[in-house]
């Protein structure tokens, strides 16, 4: 399987220090190691490897690195900074490769925003030479951009122009919504193979700044002290510890310590378990700092994170996600209690921002997601948050086996949707009075009282139970794939929007819709045909 | 009610007693049966003893058991023919191991197929539930009963696999099967035949001879599903639908014997009070065309679906008489009107499966129109009955929206207004009809309208109490 964690000791194409306040990621990529055969990772262009250690520093600087104020993101390659995600691999992926993996650069690029947002990581992309197509999306995920001004290096996005495709990590999204350039300016920039120069990318706000080569180490060293010095410390360090994970495989799929992936493949189906805290857990942020990562909430969500992205990489044809969960109702309240009560601790805070990202990666998987509440789970809290984020609940009635579902207080807002929304007021869009008497009273509840409550979807009794599962599984792998991804996606997200949801949502749909084309990846399409003698032919038919 | 005495009170072979999904959904519903029974059945008649049949196994030999009961006590019964070694043997999955569970991606499609074929029978004892007013004798109104309560068993055959098989859905679903009402506006039932009353006797006689045919054919389409109950349940209601159709072919049989003895002697019917055979013909045209439209369209990409998917085969599809069991190699000739006339079209045949059932119940029609008239012959008459075509007076498939004659040519619009009233029943009839109604309750007397039956009921005389009114 593939692994989804790294070290920076173990970093191929990233140089990353911290420096006291400050952490340099410097991207090198090693053009000979690309993630699969096939392809050269050439003028710092970049694929899933790539991508998973930028996501694993980023995830490092946050629990190891609490004194980090400024991170800058550069590159140790003169007159390059990005050129994007590699060409020759998209064009050679198959489909589902394609869409997970553009969504994992998005949830690392969000992750960027999500650093500076929570944890007050402010970020800085120094363009020390071409930010093109992915390697500006990198850039503009960042606080500020500063792009060196040699008369030749450029920020572009050339999807368009040059591959019949769009910027599918967020580009457009936060060229409007984000940085607020004008429309029209935008969409001359998005059709511009050569980019912007700095003198014009200034004028248009695709950059903070701009300065001379000369001087442009000293400028972003100034720019990261001043941050520095506004900025407040999360915690004078040190942190904790992220050791490896990695599931083991089974007879019937593969599990970690708190996560157990039961894989049914001929029907489609998995079934992830997720094991509530047993043992004496952290109840303060001192506690957890002493605990570092073996503490139930940060390594069980740790092994959930890694568990999602598996079965998105690996399980392609895994359609269904039956969400299961065991153990203890009151020892996880117990744990959520304590650790909203100490959200102001710097790792009280990583930790819950963190499950607010694992349930979102969950969220935004493209897979049909029920959840089966039955005797023996621990459907509270976070856990109950995983459940609300599926397309459907079902909960059985039994009074000889009985069980329950609790809120706790992460669901006052810590574990926000990607549209920013609770997932209380996602689910009650129509009633916002019932979603927030329900974040207020935090009910636990019996089957009857969920279902009256509107929290779960079907309540089954014993007698019914089995079937009324059995059927709404084969019913569900049943229906078309694609046809799926569109309306759970649809219905997943009501309500308001984000530049985050927007990017999710336009990547489903336009990008996605993009990418099966002809027009980009037909024998003729211009995806396809980019870096061939011939050129694209279109179908010009316009939808 | 507990378990012991839901099992003394619902035969069965479906190891009811065993069965706690089963028993706790019926513990709710059959009381809720009950109830509509006697506000929607033959609720005048509730206290009398009727000598009916119930079937309270599937052996070939003793199957049905006769004796007097009250209706509302009335031995509603649960049975599946008996299981046999079968894989599935047409459509897309042919030689796959058969269904005892419904597949989940099939449960909406195969609830729909359930429901709809639920619903009629309840509907029907609605629309007959005042006939026994003016049965024409006694054994007669004991047919009457007879059919009534076998439609109700056969909605318990249907509760049973909705009860068994669909879950909750399921006993929301038959829980409606009883709250719908023929004829109600609001809660109509869900066919459209089956939302007019049967007024009088000439249409049960031709609503089961014609409609319940077409249940016939229903019945033997899903007594070929790859879901083994509903085969197995299908199966067995088949036997009792016999009875149903038998009852039709004789009465409008016996309507007509009496027409034509009146005739033979150079009366005419109406003189006396029996019935013309113009009026006959009326209603025979009527009832024969609104049950073809149960078939639905000639032309349907559901049908299609249904057969690919293994719910639903042709009729007796596993005797073989079949050569391709998938159906993908042939075609269908349909002829569809075309401004004004009729354009021969090819259709892949598995689109024209609704066509190939109601051209087969079209065939089983015309047999006994054929025997009707030979009694007439014999009796000297030369006029006929005739089967009108299957364009005719059509409000489903490919004909719904064109005006068709008897013979089945197309017509204007100006034709069809001007000859409808000699094609069609008028209200003239209706009236004239429903002064004939008398009933006649002494047994083994039959009102003036309708020759006597050849033979009596379980080898009873034809003068046998059929009916003890209390």
């Amino acid at each position: 399987m593939i692994s989804f964690h790294t070290h920076p000791d173990q970093y191929r194409h990233w140089k990353f220090q911290v420096e006291g306040a400050e952490a340099r990621l410097s991207l090198q990529v090693d053009p000979e190691h690309p993630f699969s055969d096939g392809y050269e990772l050439k003028m710092n262009s970049y694929d899933l490897g790539v991508d998973i250690e930028l996501q694993d520093a980023v995830q490092r600087l946050r629990f190891e690195h609490p004194q980090v104020k400024v991170l800058v993101i550069s590159s140790a390659v003169d007159r390059t900074f990005c050129a994007g995600a590699n060409i020759p691999m998209l064009a050679s992926s198959t489909h589902p490769f394609k869409v997970n993996f553009c969504k994992f650069t998005n949830e690392t690029r969000l992750s960027l925003e999500d650093a500076s947002r929570h944890s007050g990581i402010r970020t800085i992309a120094a363009l020390n030479g071409l930010a093109a197509g992915g390697g500006y999306e990198l850039a503009i995920a960042c606080d500020e951009i500063y792009l060196v001004d040699d008369g030749n290096s450029a920020v572009s996005l050339p999807e368009v122009p040059l591959l019949g495709v769009l910027p599918g990590t967020g580009g457009l999204t936060r060229l409007v919504d984000k940085r607020k350039v004008r429309r029209d300016l935008a969409d001359m920039f998005s059709t511009l193979v050569e980019g912007v120069r700095a003198k014009k990318a200034k004028a248009w706000d695709l950059i903070d700044d701009s300065f001379p080569k000369s001087r442009f180490d000293e400028k972003i060293g100034e720019r990261v002290a001043a941050l520095v010095e506004s900025n407040p410390a999360r915690s004078e360090g040190p942190g904790i510890t992220l050791s490896p994970i990695s599931p083991r495989e089974t007879e019937g799929g593969f599990r970690y310590e708190y996560i157990d992936v039961e894989l049914d493949t001929p029907q489609r189906r998995a079934t992830v378990t997720v094991k509530g805290p047993s043992g004496k857990q952290p109840t303060n942020g001192e506690e957890y700092l002493q605990a570092g990562d073996s503490s139930w909430a940060i390594q069980a969500f740790r092994e959930l994170d890694d568990a999602i992205c598996q079965l998105r990489f690996e399980f392609p044809e895994v359609g269904l996600l039956l969400l299961k969960t065991s153990g203890d109702i009151d020892t996880v309240l117990q744990v959520e209690q304590d650790l909203v009560a100490a959200k102001d601790h710097w790792l009280c805070n990583e930790i819950l921002a963190f499950m607010a990202r694992t349930i979102r990666r969950w969220e935004l998987t493209g897979r049909s997601l029920f959840a089966l509440i039955e005797a023996g789970s621990a459907f509270a809290g976070s856990l109950f948050e995983l459940a609300l984020a599926c397309d459907r609940i079902y909960m059985l009635d039994d009074p000889d086996h009985p069980c329950e579902v609790a809120l706790s207080p992460v669901s006052r807002g810590l574990l926000p949707m990607s549209s920013g929304l609770t997932r209380l007021h996602n689910r009650f869009l129509a009633k916002p009075d019932h979603a927030a008497r329900l974040a207020q009273e935090l009910p636990r509840v019996d089957g009857p009282d969920a279902d009256e409550l509107g929290l779960i979807t079907v309540l089954a009794d014993d007698i019914d139970w089995e079937d009324e599962v059995r059927i709404a599984i084969e019913e569900r792998v049943s229906l078309s794939p694609d046809a799926l991804t569109g309306m759970e996606a649809s219905l997943r997200f009501g309500g308001a929007e984000t530049c985050d949801s927007k990017i999710f949502g336009r990547l489903s749909a336009w990008q996605n819709w993009i990418f099966i084309r002809p027009n980009a990846t037909g024998e003729e399409g211009a995806l396809v045909r980019y870096g061939h003698p011939e050129s694209a032919r279109f179908d010009w038919r316009r939808t | 009610m507990s378990a012991v005495d839901l099992e003394a009170k619902i035969p069965n072979n479906v190891d009811l007693k065993n069965d706690k999904r089963l028993l706790r959904a019926l513990e709710k519903w059959q009381p809720k049966f009950r109830e509509w029974w006697k506000e929607m059945g033959p609720s005048d008649y509730n206290t009398d003893q009727i000598y009916l049949r119930t079937a309270v196994g599937v052996g070939k030999g003793g199957w049905a058991h006769f004796d007097y009961v009250k209706m509302p006590d009335y031995r509603w019964g649960i049975f599946l023919a008996e299981p046999v070694e079968r894989t599935i043997h047409f459509g897309d999955n042919i030689g796959s191991p058969i269904w005892n569970e419904v597949p989940g991606e099939m449960r909406n499609r195969l609830r729909r197929l359930i429901v709809t074929q639920a619903d009629t029978e309840p509907a029907s004892v609605e629309q007959q539930r005042l006939l026994g007013d003016t049965a024409p004798s006694l054994m007669d109104m004991r047919s009457l009963f007879q059919v009534n309560v076998e439609e109700g068993r056969h909605l318990w055959a249907m509760v049973y696999l909705l009860h068994t098989y669909f879950g909750a859905d399921g006993r929301d679903e038959a829980e409606e099967l009883l709250e719908r009402r023929s004829g109600n506006a609001d809660k109509p039932r869900i066919l459209e035949a089956f939302n007019k009353p049967i007024e009088s006797w000439l249409d049960f006689f031709c609503f089961t001879t014609f409609t319940d045919r077409d249940g016939k054919y229903q019945l033997a389409s899903l007594a070929e599903s790859s879901f083994d109950p509903l085969a197995r349940s299908t199966q067995f209601m088949l036997t009792e639908e016999a009875y149903h159709m038998q009852t039709g072919e004789n009465g409008v049989g016996r309507v007509l014997h009496r027409t034509g003895e009146l005739l033979a002697e150079g009366k005419d019917p109406k003189s006396v009070g029996a019935m013309p055979l113009d009026l006959v013909q009326r209603y025979v045209n009527a009832w024969f065309s609104v049950s073809m439209d149960l078939f639905g369209g000639e032309d349907s990409t559901n049908a299609a679906e249904s057969f690919a998917s293994g719910l639903k085969g042709r009729y007796r599809e596993g005797d073989g008489i079949y050569k391709d069991p998938k159906a993908l190699a042939q075609a269908y000739k349909l002829e569809v009107p075309e401004g004004n006339r009729l354009v021969e079209q090819e259709i892949p045949l598995r689109r024209a499966m609704n066509g190939l059932l109601l051209d087969a119940y079209i065939a089983d029609c015309k047999r006994i129109v054929s025997r009707w008239n030979r009694d007439l012959e014999r009796l000297g008459v030369k006029e006929t009955i005739e089967l009108p075509s299957k364009r005719f007076h059509r409000h489903q498939g490919v004909y719904a929206d064109f005006d068709f004659n008897p013979a089945g040519e197309l017509i204007s619009k100006d034709d069809w207004a001007a000859n409808v009233d000699s094609w069609l029943p008028t209200q003239a009839d209706r009236e004239y009809v429903a002064s004939c109604m008398k009933p006649v309750r002494e047994p083994g007397k039959y009102a003036n309208w309708i020759g006597p039956h050849s033979v009596g009921v379980n080898e009873q005389p034809l003068d046998f109490e059929y009916v003890k009114f209390h």
